[in-house]
């Protein structure tokens, strides 16, 4: 049933159906209202959860990992700094095959503290072995946390998995969202059965120590399911499309792309201005489209330079810098069209909260066509 | 597509009034979006709250520069923030005052001034005017109907504090219906 409610009380309400049986988080703006929301669930006997209190995020995602090993579907949520202090929880968790869900309300990385929106905290663990999922809208942010437990669970995959949205600007927006029923995640999520888990009956270890005769192929296996993934998205997404009418088998999606000759390619909530500016441009005859990238790992490659084989030119958006390279997503743009003759220009942009309009997106159209060098776009001259 | 900017203070209600009016918008069929500025919270600093019409699923994500309507929850912030920057010809804007405007709003945009504290001392007992300026809101713009504002904030509050709302909302939306 469609509903009027606020991004974070939609993932809260649509991680409840999945049924966690344990969930460990600590609280951080702007993630703060998901965590508060389950603890209500759990308190008031809506959720039958261990809900495990900690003193940090380091606790939170460690309690996560001890709960994944014993066998119980596990869920945390976090942000930015609090998501840097899981980052050695995270290659564990990854490491050890543990399809632990975490929401990611993305937020820019301090300091200078910025409590607003950008991609640098997923971005900078996305070597961590986290399958990443990124939402343009709030619809997706909710349903992406079921497709998220099927794939992760599949025992051809067992990695954790982030679900990103940006941080504010969909976590506190209030829109209408179709909220799920316990009768329908129940059908689509089967409960978590993993194929290896701590039981004092049988014995066994996880994240024992690997020496070098054996810690590559750890991480070839680990590199194969992430690869796996893309088939497993494909079969679960479209598995979501035919119960609930939203097909998420693709792991890019074209917005008027077919005739385009400039495409910008774009991650997350920025997607929707994006499509919007696209509309004007299109009413003015420009050619203009969309590859809203909705999984930042796996990465498509081979997707994408499928999709883009006909352009003229490319723009990539990326809400993330790495710091004396280039924004990620540009860097796999390119690797991805490696041999074309397409140009591609990356404009870092959005970063801690600065807001991103269609005049921005439609003056990026113009500077695209005028030359591929990379650049941050929209500085404020005077202030360097 | 119609947008609405609220001008508050922190502690005033805005980010409630944005939700709620969205709510309200919804139930009566619209495709509705409300967020806040997204800023540090603090008492009595100039808060900016926002709210999307559009008989078409909204997909927009930057903040309202230009709006069709505007509320000014606190008269003294017309001073401190251009509150009335960007706002559309034929727009409607309503000021919290009791006062007579030493101010003028741009050309071709209607002015509507309540005074929502003196409605919301007496109906609710706390200087709390977002639902009175609520109220005013579905009167000059037909954007709402009472009856959702009403369902909207029976949601939201305990009865006997919906009902003290909704009964300053009624004060004011009843006060701009009869000057129109």
């Amino acid at each position: 049933m469609m509903e009027i409610t606020e991004g974070s009380h939609a993932i809260a309400e649509a991680v409840r159906l999945c049924r966690p049986q344990v969930i460990s988080a600590y609280p951080i703006t702007p993630q703060t209202h998901i965590v508060e929301a389950l603890a209500d669930f759990v308190a008031n006997g809506q959720l039958d959860a261990e809900y495990i209190t900690v003193e940090n995020e380091l606790s939170a995602l460690s309690a996560c990992v001890g709960a994944s090993a014993a066998g119980s579907r596990t869920y945390s949520a976090t942000t930015s700094q609090g998501l840097m202090l899981m980052a050695e929880v995270c290659f564990n968790a990854a490491g050890m095959r543990l399809p632990i869900i975490m929401s990611i309300a993305n937020r820019a990385m301090g300091a200078p503290l910025s409590i607003w929106n950008d991609q640098q905290d997923s971005i900078a663990l996305r070597d961590s072995g986290w399958l990443q999922f990124y939402a343009e809208d709030n619809q997706e942010a909710t349903d992406l946390h079921l497709l998220a437990y099927k794939v992760a669970e599949d025992h051809a995959i067992q990695l954790p998995a982030f679900v990103c949205f940006d941080g504010f600007i969909l976590s506190h927006t209030y829109e209408p969202v179709d909220m799920l029923t316990q009768q329908d995640v129940d059908k689509y999520l089967p409960k978590f059965n993993p194929s290896e888990r701590l039981d004092a009956a049988d014995p066994i270890s996880f994240g024992m120590y690997a020496t070098p005769e054996y810690y590559l192929e750890f991480r070839y296996e680990m590199d194969q399911a992430q690869k796996r993934a893309k088939d497993v998205i494909a079969k679960a997404g479209k598995e979501f499309g035919a119960m609930f009418g939203r097909d998420y088998s693709a792991l890019i999606e074209g917005y008027r792309l077919e005739d385009a000759d400039t495409a910008i390619v774009a991650m997350g909530s920025i997607c929707g201005t994006v499509k919007d500016a696209i509309d004007e441009m299109r009413a003015d005859g420009k050619k203009v489209g969309l590859l809203k990238i909705r999984v930042f790992r796996p990465f498509p490659s081979e997707e994408i330079a499928k999709m883009l084989s006909h352009v003229k030119r490319v723009a990539v958006l990326d809400k993330n810098i790495s710091l004396g390279a280039k924004g990620a997503t540009v860097m796999e743009v390119r690797d991805a069209l490696y041999g074309s003759t397409i140009p591609v220009k990356g404009y870092v942009l959005g970063l801690g909260g600065r807001d991103v309009r269609k005049r921005n997106i439609k003056e990026i159209v113009e500077l695209t066509e005028k030359g591929p060098e990379d650049m941050f776009y929209g500085l404020r001259k005077e202030l360097i | 597509m119609r947008e609405l900017r609220i001008h508050g203070r922190g502690g005033q209600g805005s980010v409630t009034a944005a939700e709620l009016i969205a709510v309200a918008a919804f139930e009566g069929g619209v495709f509705s979006q409300a967020f806040p500025a997204f800023g540090v919270e603090r008492r009595g600093a100039p808060v900016q709250a926002f709210v999307r019409f559009d008989d078409k699923k909204i997909r927009l994500r930057s903040q309202v520069y230009e709006p069709n309507y505007i509320i000014v929850q606190d008269s003294t912030l017309i001073k401190d923030v251009n509150v009335f920057m960007g706002v559309r010809k034929g727009g409607i804007v309503i000021v919290n005052t009791e006062k007579k405007p030493d101010y003028t709003v741009p050309e071709g945009v209607k002015l509507i001034t309540i005074d929502a504290t003196t409605i919301a001392l007496k109906a609710i007992g706390l200087p709390i005017t977002n639902t009175s300026l609520m109220g005013a809101f579905a009167a000059a713009t037909g954007e709402i109907q009472f009856s959702a504002l009403e369902k909207a904030l029976n949601h939201r509050f305990p009865k006997e504090l919906a009902a003290k709302n909704i009964a300053a909302a009624k004060v004011a939306f009843d006060i701009v219906k009869g000057a129109a």
